[in-house]
């Protein structure tokens, strides 16, 4: 007769995620019960559900197991990705409450928990270890986001962003979970782990066309979730046309969960295959970020220049994963919070950037912003630098990890190609500072006055970059403990 | 208390932020709260150093050493820093009188830039950041965060010399010190990449000042003299000597506390101070010991040449500094490390006085000329004149202070200067040229200070009908005048020689860091030899347990003390007169030229027009690096800017924008908005993706 197990309810092993998912529930219940001045409350009620989740995840962290029959690693590198998706949802929420002075729709219940449930999707997509439980995360996540990107219901280019990332999305899945039926049918069986030993004792069945096609496939699908070339094309579409918040919780959190899974995936299932990876990676790596920044420079639009620049990022992140070592795993970890910091933040400003109604996110409505908004200004540099790699902010210190260790693994050319990359990005990056200080506004425009969640979201984010950069060592200690407990 | 060590730096900080954040508005409210802030700051400061420093004292001689580490800084590979700071009597000495000095020209701050309007916050803000720069320059426990400090009062003295920016003159003496600065900061960079490399060939990759001294005989001769010369090229920039000096008399453009401060007490010796700390490695090297010594003592001689002939007080005053910074090179050079600290010390004290009391005068004359009018400039002595009774304090102070500098007997400049020129003609590496050189300087120093304090204070007052409108500074400049004034006098007693009696208080406290290396050899050797035949066996053996490496040496100069023992105290005494009557001259000299027969200067000034001309044109040292240096650089730069940036860089560049406005316009057809064709390049990336593996499944 089948046994059947029914695995334990360790529910300590999925306390924030857990604490995430009540939050959301919780805001939606209020917003029902609630009455019109209840609505305020909704993003408190998210803050406080994002704080806990946070303290908990620190308070639980140190255990290392396998939870639910396998389906989730509870592991360090688990932990990192949950910390930052937390830090990213917190910082999202913090910029939404201000946000809905330009954007009233988004004070409603439904919109803090699809963002807290995308949260939830996130965080899983890190700790899953079953290529089942990804897929459930991943969509978890995605459906969420396509809500969220096309939540101005009544202006047309966020509808049209939702629509696309959705069509794009679904076909990009597709191809995800043909590719895991592949390897279903190769190995016989999800269980990530157990991918991993049974390539490792099956050698001779690694190169056969069902296994390469499940990887080929399964890399599209991921490429499509880290806007890799050429899996890009949706992202300056989807970025421009979302609201900006959302801008800012999707470029970071969903890259950062979707490349948690894919360095899970392929370092623990596919280990053995590293060398046949590597070159179609070293190629990607290269096009990717010198696509996205080459492209970059040409926008005047502020969103589809991050856009791109995000793509760019994806680039100097596939290096990590091309040089594949613990050392660069931790790296790839380290760069992701210090690119979610600044991301989230230039995204905070620009959301910052409107009025009822309104938004300015031409690149010359940047124009004297600096010295009109000298908070905004100055975060906006500090972010702006830390995006472009220089010291003493975070960017600068994650390119300086993934660099290094590309050089020590003999990715020289990689490494070249990734600083020459950052110096083009330098023109694009620097352009938006030099039209806050160096030049007079075009137009008039007028804005609110930055509110005090925006204040702590922007304080918090620049504390963030200027800290990974001046003392890196918590947080890269960090990463490398987190990096090494990669089940 | 040691492990607050890290509130000294802190409060500084917390003053800067207070006031560089929030400045503005304060002073809006209350311009009182501003410098409340910034004091109080560094008064706290000030009290937590003096707290460690009593504890510091209670100690055993051999057990003043403590580190802490405050802070992971930088962890990569193996390099591997911390912001850390270290308790030893090097340190807490120049902490204490740092932060004791700086305290008072912030209090003196407060009456001089009172009438800045606006801007007195900021220049606030610039001395606290000053202040934390300095305190971390001096109890890093490691040369990187030493750097950083290095770097800061960099900058800060770059921002305090262009403090009023408006008048383009101050701007551009700014940016001269700074550029200046940087190529010493450059070669002592360098030194550190050197240094670091050096030791961890041998598996010691440290920048720790206790690790580097430690292990420091693992590096080569050689590679000791390369690394001592650049971290000196870098002590010529920041303290001002042959050949980089060029920046400092063009500072004094900045407001006079920021002359006192900066340029006078605290941040120019801190080249001096690297040495000191530095004492282990370049006892390594007696050539680069030898180099230092010569430049020192030609700085001493060619700046006190140029200060007898300028007219506006503050360049008479930085020419004496450059000349006196020059004095306490020479006595590093000769491996008298105490002694060149001890100057350092005294030199604070007068210096700052000097600068004070000259801000005082200069803020007197600029009011009287305010008050009716009148664009002279309250900075030329000949404009000056008879303030002796009109500004009593002022003159008093200052006079005591002129005393000191001049090495006059029982004030403080003269043990310091005294035991630098004794060390320069008795210690192994000193000679009778280093010591003629310093003792010349020393003549040419009490004239030239004591020309100043006649055309200033003495005979009538030249100023024209702003005469009776001069008038004694406020209180709040008074008070750290007369408590400089005190310490002036009085400083000098912490080191009394042997010779003199005394027990050279300030010796046998710095005796802990400065007897690592040979320093200390060769101290004992000259302690041994003036104090006659007896102790020289009982050094000598005390030198041999000291370094089995140095035992041959040291037994030398060891014997060689024992024989001349009676000999030399016989000679310090003698030198020790010859110099206070070379000064008495220089003094004398000057009260003929300046109060008796007036128009003897004028006439020698014809007479020797040439040479005249050559001092009061600074020997032209600007206008040949002009010719030398800048203007080949300019010429360079200006083929770089035509040539090659507009020619080639933007030829490519623009090439470049052309191709990428084609790709992108071809780009732009994909990205055409239709979710089609972005379906289509996933297929794309689908069929390569796929293509690729199955090849590699083959």
């Amino acid at each position: 007769m089948l046994e059947f197990v029914v695995p334990a309810l360790n529910l300590k092993a999925i306390l924030p995620q857990l604490i995430l998912a009540l939050t959301a529930l919780t805001v939606l219940l209020v917003d029902v019960f609630a009455g019109k001045d209840g609505k305020t409350s909704l993003g408190g009620l998210s803050l406080i559900g994002v704080v806990a989740a946070l303290v908990t995840l620190f308070l639980s962290r140190g255990d290392f197991e396998s939870a639910y029959a396998g389906m989730l690693a509870v592991d360090g590198f688990g932990f990192f990705i949950t910390l930052i998706i937390c830090l990213v949802a917190l910082l999202s929420i913090l910029v939404a409450i201000s946000y809905e002075k330009v954007c009233p729709e988004i004070r409603s219940g439904e919109f803090y928990s699809l963002l807290l449930f995308a949260a939830f999707g996130m965080s899983f997509m890190g700790s899953a270890s079953n290529l089942i439980m990804i897929f459930v995360a991943l969509e978890t996540m995605s459906i969420s986001i396509y809500v969220l990107a096309g939540f101005k219901r009544d202006n047309l280019k966020s509808i049209e962003s939702a629509l696309k990332y959705f069509l794009l999305g679904a076909f990009a899945s597709g191809f995800l979970l043909f590719g895991f039926a592949l390897i279903y049918g190769a190995a016989g069986t999800l269980d990530i782990v157990k991918l991993g030993s049974f390539f490792t004792a099956h050698p001779d069945l690694l190169h056969q066309p069902l296994v390469m096609g499940g990887v080929a496939l399964m890399t599209v699908g991921f490429g499509f979730k880290i806007a890799m070339f050429p899996f890009h094309m949706w992202t300056p579409d989807v970025y421009e046309g979302a609201p900006s918040v959302v801008t800012g919780f999707m470029a970071t959190g969903v890259k950062a969960a979707a490349f948690a899974a894919l360095v899970r995936v392929f370092f623990v299932a596919f280990a053995a295959l590293q060398t046949d990876w590597t070159t179609i990676m070293w190629i990607a790596a290269l096009l990717t970020m010198t696509v996205g920044n080459l492209i970059a420079i040409s926008q005047t639009n502020i969103k589809r220049m991050l856009a791109y620049s995000s793509i760019a990022h994806a680039g100097y992140l596939l290096i990590g994963f091309v040089v594949g070592s613990e050392i660069a795993r931790s790296a790839i970890l380290f760069y992701l919070l210090g690119y979610a910091f600044a991301n989230i933040g230039a995204f905070a400003v620009i959301s910052a950037m409107g009025s009822k109604g309104e938004e300015y996110n031409e690149l010359s409505d940047f124009q004297g912003v600096g010295f009109k908004y000298p908070m905004l200004g100055l975060t906006m540099s500090i972010f702006l630098f830390s995006m472009a790699g220089i010291p003493p902010a975070a960017g600068f210190m994650g390119k300086f990890f993934i660099f290094s260790e590309a050089i020590k693994a003999g990715y020289v050319w990689l490494a070249i190609f990734g600083v020459i990359n950052s110096v083009i990005s330098l023109y694009y990056y620097l352009g938006v500072i030099v039209r806050m200080y160096f030049k007079d506004p075009e137009r008039e425009i007028s804005i609110a006055a930055p509110a005090g969640t925006l204040v702590a979201a922007l304080s918090l984010a620049a504390f963030g970059v200027l800290q990974m950069g001046i003392f890196p060592s918590y947080v890269w200690d960090l990463a490398r403990a987190s990096a090494k407990m990669l089940m | 208390m040691f492990d607050y060590i890290w509130l000294v730096p802190v409060f500084p900080a917390i003053g800067v932020l207070i006031n560089g954040l929030l400045g503005r508005r304060i002073e809006a409210v209350s311009k009182h709260l501003i410098h409340w802030i910034a004091c109080g700051m560094i008064a706290l400061s000030f009290t937590v150093t003096c707290v460690i420093f009593y504890q510091l004292l209670q100690l055993p001689g051999d057990q003043r050493f403590y580190q802490v580490t405050c802070l992971d800084w930088i962890q990569s590979g193996v390099l591997q820093t911390y912001i850390a700071y270290q308790i030893d009597p090097l340190s807490m000495m120049m902490a204490m009188f740092v932060i004791g000095i700086g305290f008072l020209i912030h209090i003196y701050s407060i009456g001089y830039m009172w009438e800045d309007e606006g801007r007195y916050y900021r220049f606030f803000v610039y001395l606290n950041l000053f202040m934390f720069s300095m305190i971390n320059l001096i109890l890093a426990n490691n040369y990187l965060l030493m750097f950083l400090g290095w770097e800061g009062v960099g900058l800060c003295s770059y921002l305090l010399i262009g403090f009023w920016f408006d008048d383009e003159a101050n701007a551009i003496a700014g940016k001269k010190a700074f550029i200046t600065n940087r190529v010493g900061d450059f070669a002592f960079l360098i030194g550190m990449f050197l240094l670091f490399t050096g030791l961890g060939e041998h598996g010691v990759w440290s920048l720790q000042f206790s690790e580097v001294f430690t292990h420091v005989h693992y590096l080569s001769q050689s590679q000791a003299t390369m690394i001592c010369l650049l971290f000196f090229i870098g002590c010529t920039a920041k303290s001002a000597q042959i050949p980089l000096y060029v920046w400092l008399p063009d500072a004094m453009a900045g407001p006079t506390p920021v002359s006192a401060l900066i340029h006078a007490a605290t941040m120019v010796t801190s080249g001096v101070y690297m040495i000191s700390r530095s004492n282990v490695l370049f006892s390594m090297s007696p050539f680069a010991m030898g180099v230092v010594a010569t430049v020192g003592a030609l700085t001493a001689i060619f700046a006190a040449s140029i200060g007898l002939v300028q007219n506006d007080i503050k360049k008479v005053l930085a020419y004496s500094t450059v000349s006196q910074l020059g004095y306490m090179f020479l006595g590093l050079g000769v491996g008298a490390f105490a002694a060149g600290m001890f100057h350092v010390l005294t030199h604070a004290f007068f210096k700052a006085l000097l600068f004070l009391g000259s801000g005082a005068v200069i803020h007197s004359m600029h009011h009287a000329y305010h008050k009716v009018h009148c664009h002279d400039d309250p900075q030329d002595m000949r404009n000056m004149g008879g303030l002796k009774a009109k500004t009593p304090i002022t003159f008093w102070t200052f006079l005591i202070a002129t005393l000191a500098i001049s090495g006059i007997p029982g004030f403080s400049g003269f043990f310091s200067k005294d035991e630098i020129l004794w060390q320069a003609w008795s210690s192994p590496q000193g000679s009778w040229i280093l010591w003629l050189i310093g003792a010349v300087a020393a003549g040419m120093t009490a004239f030239y200070m004591f020309r100043l304090v006649f055309m200033t204070f003495f005979n009538e007052c030249r100023a024209g009908e702003a005469c009776e409108h001069i008038h004694e500074s406020p209180p709040s400049m008074t008070g750290p005048l007369c408590v400089l004034a005190f310490l002036a006098a009085v400083g000098g007693y912490l080191g009394v020689p042997h010779a003199l009696g005394g027990s050279n208080l300030f010796h046998q406290f710095l005796e802990p860091v400065m007897g690592l290396g040979d320093g200390k050899l060769l101290h004992d050797a000259t302690q041994a030899a003036s104090h006659g035949v007896e102790h020289a066996a009982q050094a000598a053996g005390h030198l041999m347990h000291a370094a089995a490496g140095h035992v041959a040496e040291a037994a030398g100069h060891a014997a060689e003390g024992a024989e001349h023992g009676g000999e030399s105290m016989f000679m310090e005494y003698l030198l020790m007169v010859v110099s206070v009557a070379l000064a008495c001259f220089g003094i004398l000299i000057a009260y003929i030229f300046y109060i008796r027969k007036r128009e003897i200067p004028a006439a020698l000034a014809e007479k020797y027009s040439f040479i005249h001309r050559l001092l009061l044109n600074k020997w032209y040292v600007d206008e040949l690096y002009d010719l030398v240096i800048i203007s080949p650089l300019r010429g360079f730069a200006y083929f770089l800017w035509r040539g090659v940036d507009v020619g080639v860089v933007d030829y490519i560049v623009n090439g470049v924008a052309r191709v990428v406005g084609w790709g992108s316009s071809v780009v732009r057809y994909i990205q055409s908005g239709y979710v089609q064709s972005y379906a289509v390049s996933v297929v794309f990336g689908t069929v390569v993706l796929l293509a690729y593996y199955f090849l590699k499944a083959l």
